[in-house]
């Protein structure tokens, strides 16, 4: 079987031949053709199953409103379901599936739903599946979404990449169709920046599918003529394969460009290309797009829209069958029969539902006026149809044409409402348009073709004055003015058969009858109760025909009856086009350490905090387990010395004659006291009086001040003292600046920090324990003059140090300070050490920080200054936050020291169940210690500061564990903290 | 949507981070007889109006200025933006 239904002529390129697998049958087409039009030129009629009875169904339109032709594209990975074979450009080796069936595409098991179509109307799975309700999970749910969808998944990850890109212009024009080419002609000749995008591989809309003239030439050749006259113009950029599918805020528009969908593979350039175009106006050319009537057993595969068995004969030379008939309610669709006759195609009649003197003549067809087709038979392909008036007619496709409805969505993609034209029985664009959008051509309304010319060349002048660009004088344009004569008819009401409105989702006259008697009267309503207008096609050729026959049960007009709200997408969008190149590791960006490249080298094992990739520990060889690795960093810290990048906890420098006063007030503690050279502790409150963050800040001169932020809050600290600075006190002489990026910084912490340091810091800068003493700070030069800044803070409770140099030196300078500690057996230490010594100090992290506590909560109540107005003060003293059982921060200690702690566990008193009703606290950290060997944990717990000794339950039903802890002191190390002053 | 930052000109809001009301603003004297209140005030109780609403966004990706923006929450139209800064010496706020 090759090409049987190919005829003469069309847009297509006879010389190249492309072959093609359909359900594994092998297939040839030209260069130029459609999966759609090479499988009706072979002869192709079953191309899918619908959605619910399973009926077969062939191809219904040449565009991407279809609502039947739906296949799985391509194999393996990049298998694509449900995509429309109208609009799959056909390549050399492509390889379609047909969707939803079981067992053959000719012999669909699940085809038994036909028969029980009478119990599976609109609401059968709200009425049907209520009880019993254990039901639903076992079984219902599973068998219903087991038959249910369209195409399936490959279950693999897309190997394709996608792009995203941003683009800017004075003027869009959506659709390069007979209006958006005239548009673009005297927008581009006035010179402004225009782009026209137009979501066919061939830009020209219905010139290419029509046998009207322009300028006294073929349609398709002026509109070739003028692609190719706006492609010369540096002021036009022309997108084809590329669909507007959003209108959003302020002129922004979504477009999806398909850059490799019509090539064998991608060949590892983007698949496609998300565009987020920025216009100062746009001018939509989107055309209209035809829609059926409704008559018994109006699906069967050889029923079409006329437009589209037209465009497939005039555009694909391809006839949609051997004796075609034509059944229409206004003058376009008789032009079907006479194109048809005219490329000698045999049409066996025209039934016009009008009764008015036909408009054409027709060689050959039995013309029946005032008539319609009542009903259809051929099970898997049409041969007969039954009319009105009694008369049968055979005919293998059959052209139907209720009229066209202009492509109104993007004009309502911000809740406007279209209105409804009586004389042309559509709805045209109306009430308010998105900000600087207009509408021209058919998709206003303007249905003919030298209509619809005028329209895009006039508005598009309009557009030209509201921009003060001076419209350019261009030659105006001849073309036919076609009669497009329509008198409503939607339903063929002597029908007794099943007649479809919406064919993706099986949904019948019938249903929107049952939803109307089981009150759903609004439009929105029926659509979610029948599923009208649902799933990829959005309803594009059956909306507008379920809204007249839902006014007709209604007893009300169309407009009354009104429209579903228009969202996007216009068509569908993948989702890998939406997620562009965040994907995997890509979903969001990896901040590297300064030393990153020297842990690398090392083996460190890294561990990702927020964005920040940090080395979690340094194994050594031998090491079975990290606990191994942790327990010894943490034993030759306390015991020599270590080293650990602490470079990604946040640095804001600030600034100015008011920075002392500025941080009076951002933290609850007082800075404007510390003394040049020294650093505090700071706590930071929300103004709802909950601790916001913690760090240190260094008094590096009278006014310049570096804070530090924890790694977590880095961000949304800054974020916050820019509101405070810009908002709250704007006359404040202060300036902020993050530095995070700008500084290595590192710990460097031991009983022989100093040793170390004393080998890294320049002799000029004596780091003596009374010239340089605990919470000292300062600038010095390091490795022989290199700028760096040093801080004898201690997180470890050791004697130690921060020392920060510009981050370009942080690798060299991780590595001179492990070569500078040698002697000392200096060793890197990672984020769990790191964690593990602050627990044993007891200080609270991001655990404890988390965003529901209070400075009284974590101990440090006395912190915050009742004689300053500082942010959270006033909301800090609320009663609910000062209650007489508060939480508060204190240590927990197994019993048994043999016992692990664990995290997350409720405390309870001791014989009591653990109920929520007994609940007194919960753990927040826990660690082994290898100082103290054993496990040690920091905790919530009600009046914790007055219960130090008691024991208690820790229970944990999540781990099934309980465990039996005794309350101490946080600080597990050095209460006195005489090590880090040492 | 597209924010017309008072220095920089037309920018995507995608460049920005909203914080809300505007009102937030106008935070309470501490020293004041009813301070309890006005604060609690201040932070909870916020008007929540379908049309114009004066709010806070900040250009964080941008030069990290806070604006106060007048948007139509019904419609998304901007009919103003002004720097923060200046809307809150305007209304006497300053040290």
């Amino acid at each position: 079987m090759s090409q049987i239904n190919r005829i003469s002529d069309g847009l297509i390129d006879r010389t190249r031949t492309i072959t093609f697998a359909f359900n594994d049958q092998r297939y040839s087409g030209h260069a130029g053709d459609t999966l759609a039009s090479a499988l009706l030129a072979n002869g192709v009629k079953v191309v899918g199953r619908s959605f619910k009875y399973h009926r077969p169904r062939g191809v219904f339109s040449a565009g991407n409103e279809e609502p039947n032709a739906l296949v799985e594209l391509r194999r393996g990975a990049y298998q694509e379901p449900n995509t429309r074979a109208t609009v799959a450009e056909l390549f050399d080796g492509m390889h379609a599936r047909s969707q939803n069936h079981r067992g053959p595409l000719g012999f669909d098991f699940m085809a038994i739903n036909d028969y029980l179509s009478p119990f599976l109307s609109a609401g059968f799975y709200y009425k049907t599946f209520m009880w019993p309700k254990a039901f639903w999970e076992k079984l219902y749910e599973p068998v219903i979404r087991a038959s249910a969808g369209l195409g399936s998944l490959s279950g693999q990850p897309d190997p394709d990449t996608y792009d995203k890109g941003f683009l800017h212009t004075d003027i869009l024009i959506v659709g390069a169709g007979p209006a958006g080419l005239a548009a673009a002609l005297t927008a581009g000749e006035s010179g402004a920046r225009v782009i026209i995008a137009d979501d066919d591989f061939r830009p020209g809309g219905r010139l290419n599918a029509e046998t009207l003239s322009v300028n006294d030439m073929s349609g398709a050749q002026w509109s070739r003529q003028t692609l190719a006259t706006l492609n010369a113009m540096d002021n036009v950029r022309l997108m084809t394969r590329t669909t507007v599918y959003g209108a959003f805020d302020h002129g922004i528009y979504g477009a999806l460009e398909r850059k490799t969908d019509h090539l064998t593979s991608s060949d590892a350039a983007p698949r496609q290309v998300l565009w987020r175009i920025y216009a100062k106006r746009s001018i939509v050319c989107a055309g209209a797009t035809e829609r059926a009537i409704a008559f018994g057993n109006n699906d069967r595969p050889g029923i079409m829209l006329a437009g589209a068995v037209r465009a497939y004969a005039n555009r694909w030379g391809v006839s949609a069958g051997k004796r075609v008939a034509v059944f229409t309610n206004n003058d376009d669709g008789w032009r079907t029969a006479t194109d048809l006759v005219d490329k000698g195609v045999e049409v066996s009649g025209v039934i016009d539902t009008r009764n008015i003197p036909a408009p054409a003549s027709v060689p050959g067809a039995s013309i029946v006026m005032g008539a319609s087709v009542v009903n259809t038979a051929g099970r898997s392909g049409l041969h007969t149809l039954t009319l009105s008036n009694g008369q049968t007619l055979k005919a293998d496709c059959l052209a139907v044409s209720g009229g066209w409805s202009p492509n109104v969505h993007l004009s309502c993609h911000q809740r406007g409402r279209p209105v409804w034209n009586e004389a042309q029985a559509c709805f045209v664009p109306g009430g308010e348009l998105p900000l600087g959008m207009h509408i021209a051509g058919a998709a206003n309304g303007s249905l003919s073709l030298s209509a619809a010319i005028t329209s895009g060349s006039d508005v598009t002048a309009q557009v030209l004055t509201s921009l003060d660009i001076p419209v350019a004088k261009t030659p105006s344009i001849k073309a036919e003015d076609e009669p497009t004569n329509i008198k409503a008819f939607w339903h063929v009401k002597q029908s007794t058969k099943r007649c479809w409105i919406d064919l993706q989702n099986d949904v019948t006259t019938k249903d929107i009858g049952v939803s109307h008697q089981d009150g759903f009267h609004s439009v929105e309503h029926v659509k979610r109760y029948t599923t009208l207008g649902m799933a990829t096609d959005q309803g594009k050729t059956s909306n507008v025909l379920g809204l007249a026959i839902m006014a007709e049960h209604a007893g009300k007009t169309i407009p009354e009856t009104g429209t579903t709200i228009f969202r996007p997408p216009y068509t569908p969008v993948p989702i890998g086009a939406l997620a562009g190149r965040s994907r995997g590791k890509d979903f969001k960006p990896t901040r590297l350490t300064p030393s990153h490249a020297w842990a690398e080298e090392r083996g460190a094992e890294f561990v990702e905090t927020g964005n920040w990739l940090r080395a979690q520990w340094f194994a050594l060889p031998g090491e079975t387990h990290w606990r191994q690795t942790v327990d010894r960093e943490v034993s030759q810290t306390r015991n020599s010395v270590g080293v650990c990048d602490v470079s990604t906890l946040g640095k804001i420098d600030i600034q100015g004659s008011d920075a002392a006063e500025f941080l009076d007030r951002v933290y609850a503690n007082t800075f404007s006291t510390l003394a040049v050279g020294k650093v505090r502790y700071g706590l930071m409150l929300r103004e709802d009086g909950i601790v916001m963050d913690d760090g240190t800040t260094a008094r590096l001169d009278e006014h310049h001040y570096v804070m530090t932020t924890t790694t977590a809050n880095a961000v949304s600290v800054f974020r916050h003292m820019e509101f405070c600075r810009q908002c709250l006190w704007p006359g404040l002489d202060v300036q902020l600046i993050s530095a995070t990026e700008q500084w290595a910084q590192f710990a460097v912490a031991g009983p022989n920090a100093r040793k170390l340091l004393s080998n890294i810091v320049d002799d000029e800068y004596p780091i003596d324990n009374e010239s340089f003493p605990f919470m000292a700070c300062g600038n010095v030069t390091v490795c022989g003059g290199t700028a760096g800044r040093l801080f004898r803070i201690s997180f470890s409770g050791e004697l130690a140090y921060e020392i920060a140099v510009p981050s370009r030196f942080g690798n060299s300078m991780m590595e001179a300070l492990i070569e500078a500690g040698k002697d000392y057996q200096a060793i890197p230490y990672g984020t769990e050490a790191l964690g593990v010594m602050r627990v044993e100090k007891g200080h609270a992290a991001g655990n404890e920080l988390t965003g529901q506590t209070t400075a009284a909560n974590l101990g440090l109540g006395r912190m915050v200054s009742k004689k300053k107005d500082c942010i959270g003060n006033v909301l800090s003293e609320r009663e609910g936050l000062n209650t007489d059982n508060d939480l508060q921060l204190v240590g927990f200690k197994p019993v048994n020291t043999g016992t692990a702690l664990s995290a997350g566990a409720h405390f309870v008193r001791t014989g009591q169940s653990a109920i929520t009703a007994n609940d007194e606290g919960w753990m927040t950290s826990v660690a082994y210690s290898p100082s103290l060997g054993h496990s040690i944990g920091l905790g919530f717990i009600q009046n914790g500061q007055d219960r130090i000794g008691e024991t208690l339950t820790a229970a944990d039903p999540l781990r099934g564990n309980s465990t039996t802890v005794e309350i101490v002191s946080p600080h597990f190390i050095d209460p006195e903290g005489e090590r880090l002053r040492g | 949507m597209i924010i017309n930052h008072p220095l920089l000109g037309p920018r995507d809001a995608a460049e920005f981070v909203y914080l809300g009301d505007a009102a937030l603003i106008n935070r309470p004297d501490r020293s004041a007889d009813n301070a309890a209140d006005a604060f609690y005030e201040y932070m909870y109780l916020r008007d929540n109006p379908a049309g114009e609403l004066r709010e806070l966004w900040y250009h964080e990706q941008g030069d990290r200025s806070w604006l106060v923006v007048t948007r139509n929450t019904l419609t998304h139209e901007i009919s103003k933006v002004e720097l923060a800064r200046d809307v809150a010496m305007a209304s006497g706020r300053n040290r």
